[in-house]
């Protein structure tokens, strides 16, 4: 009779508690996770759909007036952006961006980095502290500052370049020089936060590798090539996907620089699907883009995972 | 039944809540709250000029609520979206068709034939027909606002003109003497910037295109007309007489000032600017005239801007509103509107009560002010007149020829218009 009781109070705990040792019930972490999925369902998942949705009408300024306005057209936005020249223009200027932008905002934070985690460098918390501070500082403010350094014909950068002989350059009115502008722009402001997860990434290397490195003969470049690279390989993936996404999404600063000029020469992929939705409300169109970024980005982070593995694994 | 009960409870809270509100409201001898959107530099003007209607309206309360115009059209649009809408605003007259098809404002007709005070006829004609939809009236002119020529009289006079260019030749000319004056400084005759719409947009009016064709379902910018103008546009950025890229004068002030260059096409806010801004010996240097024309009549169109007073659909108050619209159109208050504003008041009379056709820079508007034509109504305007402006830069940079940017051009705002064609066909 006890063991037949025993045995039911088990298969009801087997059913009600985790199977671990911890005794816990096995709803309890859903329970905790309920408030967030739900905030997450509402302000994300059902965006994210209804945009979806939205994405295969043409959903209007005539739309918001009438719904009978609105007509469900397929694929038909994402067939017109393949005829949009403003959209690849504005898909090339994103590529040039994250493809030249990025790779240098990771080598300048990198460098940075290894300088400050040298042992010979003395005050390193000043120097973490100045190079973090573009981070903080607001864009918009940034940019004011920076657009004077830029001017053609009073900016700082054009003084500096006349004292070693070189021709003035319009750096935001020209549309060759405009994207290279943004992009010093940008790897200055956001070089810092990198730099700071690369101080924590080297910091996590032991130092016997390096004494036993040296030990054995071993160069600074040989050092640098064979232990802090490897060791740095997760962190190295880490702020590669990081840069990567955030780099597609170039917004603000186009936003507040050129508003995508001259000649839409820097014209990003984000800007041109904020014009189209808020300033043009051409809300279905607008959504088509950001699936088609969505869909670049996560490509973008599947190819980075597939290299950076093999490149840590092998 | 739970759930039943409860909201019977809530309902009769709510009545008995409303009730102590409305009864609130009683006790001040029914006063009417009209709300009242204002956009930019007139939010700050206007507060000065509500007393006075209160004073003579005590049961009518105005609220105004100021929007800067950068996030007027977005805010607007939302307004609209969410039924909040305010009971009167003002509203830029080319924002007009794309209200008004959505809707939201209001038909005026009936209420300008039964007013003692709004009479059309005292109206400066161009501007009354940009409110104008359909043959019914959505907005009264608040202030008008068109396009005039500014420049430097001393360096005209050097160049060997007495007076201001009457034809687009004469422009050309003259464009070309104060090149040559400058020598090897960089200096240029006009600043024709290309992050301003309003310059490709009036040489072609002048030239007689109507920009859109079928009433308004296509882009007609490959025709004869316009192509002529956007060459004659295109011609000052290929000869170097206006600057190229918008980043060159980050201050026109400064550069009228140092000569960099010598004409510029704007508005009456700039005549304010003008003389708040440039230095001392300067104020007797510069002058306005109205717009050289293609040929011989003088002077060539400009357009008809300004912004109007609407009501809006959704309003419960529109008899209020109405009352401080026709406040507004007095011509006493819109000579106050101007003094306060710089805003150039819409109405003749109001130009007959005051000194401000004797002004020397103001003039030139009131000339050209019987010159000027609407820009096309449709609602996608505004869009259109992006694409004019990035087609107008692409050409100034030479990334494409004339021709080819035409084309492009009419292309896209084919595809702009494309709904609106399907709903027109639809309505038929």
């Amino acid at each position: 009779m006890i063991d037949r009781m025993i045995s039911f109070i088990k298969k009801i705990r087997a059913k009600f508690t985790s199977t671990s040792s911890t005794g816990y019930s096995k709803r309890a972490p859903y329970l905790f996770l309920t408030p967030a999925l739900f905030m997450i369902t509402v302000f994300f998942f059902f965006p994210v759909v209804a945009a979806l949705f939205m994405s295969f009408t043409d959903f209007d300024i005539y739309g918001l007036s009438d719904i009978g306005f609105v007509r469900f057209i397929g694929l038909s936005n994402y067939a017109d952006l393949l005829n949009d020249p403003l959209f690849w223009t504005a898909l090339k200027n994103t590529f040039y961006f994250v493809l030249v932008g990025g790779p240098l905002s990771i080598a300048v934070s990198l460098g940075a980095a290894l300088l400050i985690n040298s042992r010979l460098v003395r005050f390193k918390s000043f120097f973490r502290l100045m190079y973090f501070v573009p981070v903080v500082a607001t864009l918009v403010s940034v940019a004011v500052v920076w657009r004077y350094i830029y001017h053609p014909r009073f900016g700082l950068l054009n003084f500096a370049l006349d004292k070693i002989g070189i021709e003035p350059i319009d750096w935001l009115g020209d549309p060759v020089w405009a994207m290279p502008a943004i992009i010093l722009l940008a790897v200055w402001k956001n070089f810092g936060f990198n730099m700071i997860i690369f101080i924590a990434g080297l910091q996590n290397i032991p130092e016997e590798l390096y004494e036993a490195a040296r030990i054995d003969g071993a160069n600074a470049v040989s050092q640098f090539k064979s232990i802090t690279l490897p060791m740095l390989a997760p962190t190295m993936l880490f702020v590669g996907i990081i840069t990567m996404i955030g780099y597609f999404q170039l917004f603000a600063e186009p936003y507040v620089m050129t508003q995508g000029g001259p000649v839409n020469s820097t014209l990003s992929i984000v800007l041109y699907m904020y014009q189209e939705g808020f300033r043009w409300w051409n809300m279905g169109y607008s959504a088509s883009l950001a699936f088609v970024l969505f869909l670049i980005i996560f490509i973008g982070t599947l190819i980075q995972l597939r290299v950076q593995k093999r490149g840590y694994e092998g | 039944m739970e759930a039943v009960k409860l909201r019977l409870v809530s309902t009769g809270l709510l009545f008995s809540l409303m009730l102590i509100l409305n009864g609130g409201c009683a006790k001040d001898g029914d006063v009417t709250t009209v709300r009242f959107w204002v956009m930019g530099a007139e939010g700050e003007v206007v507060e000065q000029l509500i007393p006075i209607f209160e004073e003579e309206y005590p049961h009518i309360r105005v609220r105004i609520q100021k929007i800067p115009w950068t996030a007027a059209h977005e805010k607007l649009l939302t307004a609209y979206a969410s039924n909040s809408t305010p009971d009167i605003c003002q509203l830029g007259n080319t924002w007009i068709p794309e209200f008004e098809m959505l809707n939201a404002l209001e038909a005026l007709d009936s209420r300008v034939d039964e007013s003692t005070i709004i009479d059309a006829d005292d109206f400066f004609e161009g501007v009354w027909q940009t409110n104008i939809i359909d043959d019914r009236l959505y907005g009264i002119p608040w202030y008008v606002d068109t396009r005039v020529l500014f420049y430097r009289k001393d360096i005209f006079e050097k160049a060997g003109f007495s007076k201001p260019p009457e034809t687009w030749q004469e422009l050309y000319e003259l464009s070309q003497n104060i090149k040559s004056l400058a020598g090897d400084t960089e200096r240029y005759a006009i600043l024709l910037p290309t992050n301003e719409w309003t310059p490709p947009v009036i040489f072609g009016l002048q030239a007689g295109s109507n920009l859109l064709r079928d009433s308004g379902t296509f882009g007609d910018f490959s025709s004869e007309e316009f192509r002529e103008a956007f060459g004659y546009y295109a011609q000052y950025f290929y000869e170097g007489l206006a600057p190229v890229g918008v980043t060159q004068v980050t201050n026109i002030y400064q550069g009228i000032t140092e000569g960099f260059f010598t004409m510029y096409i704007t508005g009456p806010w700039n005549v304010g600017e003008f003389r708040r801004r440039l230095p001392g010996h300067m104020q007797d240097k510069w002058a306005t005239a109205p717009l050289p024309g293609p040929d011989e009549n003088y002077p060539g169109v400009s357009i008809a801007g300004g912004a109007s007073l609407v009501v809006f659909n959704e309003s419960d108050k529109k008899d209020e509103a109405w009352k401080l619209i026709e406040f507004f159109s007095r011509p006493e208050i819109q000579l106050k509107f101007n003094q306060l504003s710089g805003n150039l008041p819409p109405r003749l009379s109001t130009w007959e009560i005051s000194d401000l056709k004797d002004d020397p820079h103001i003039r030139a508007f009131y000339q050209q002010l019987d010159h000027v034509v609407p820009l096309p109504q449709v609602p996608e305007w505004e869009q259109i007149a992006m694409k004019i402006q990035q087609y107008a830069e692409i050409v100034s940079m030479r990334r494409m020829t004339v021709a080819e940017a035409l084309a492009a051009l009419d292309d896209e705002v084919d595809r702009i218009l494309d709904k609106r064609r399907w709903i027109l066909s639809r309505s038929d």
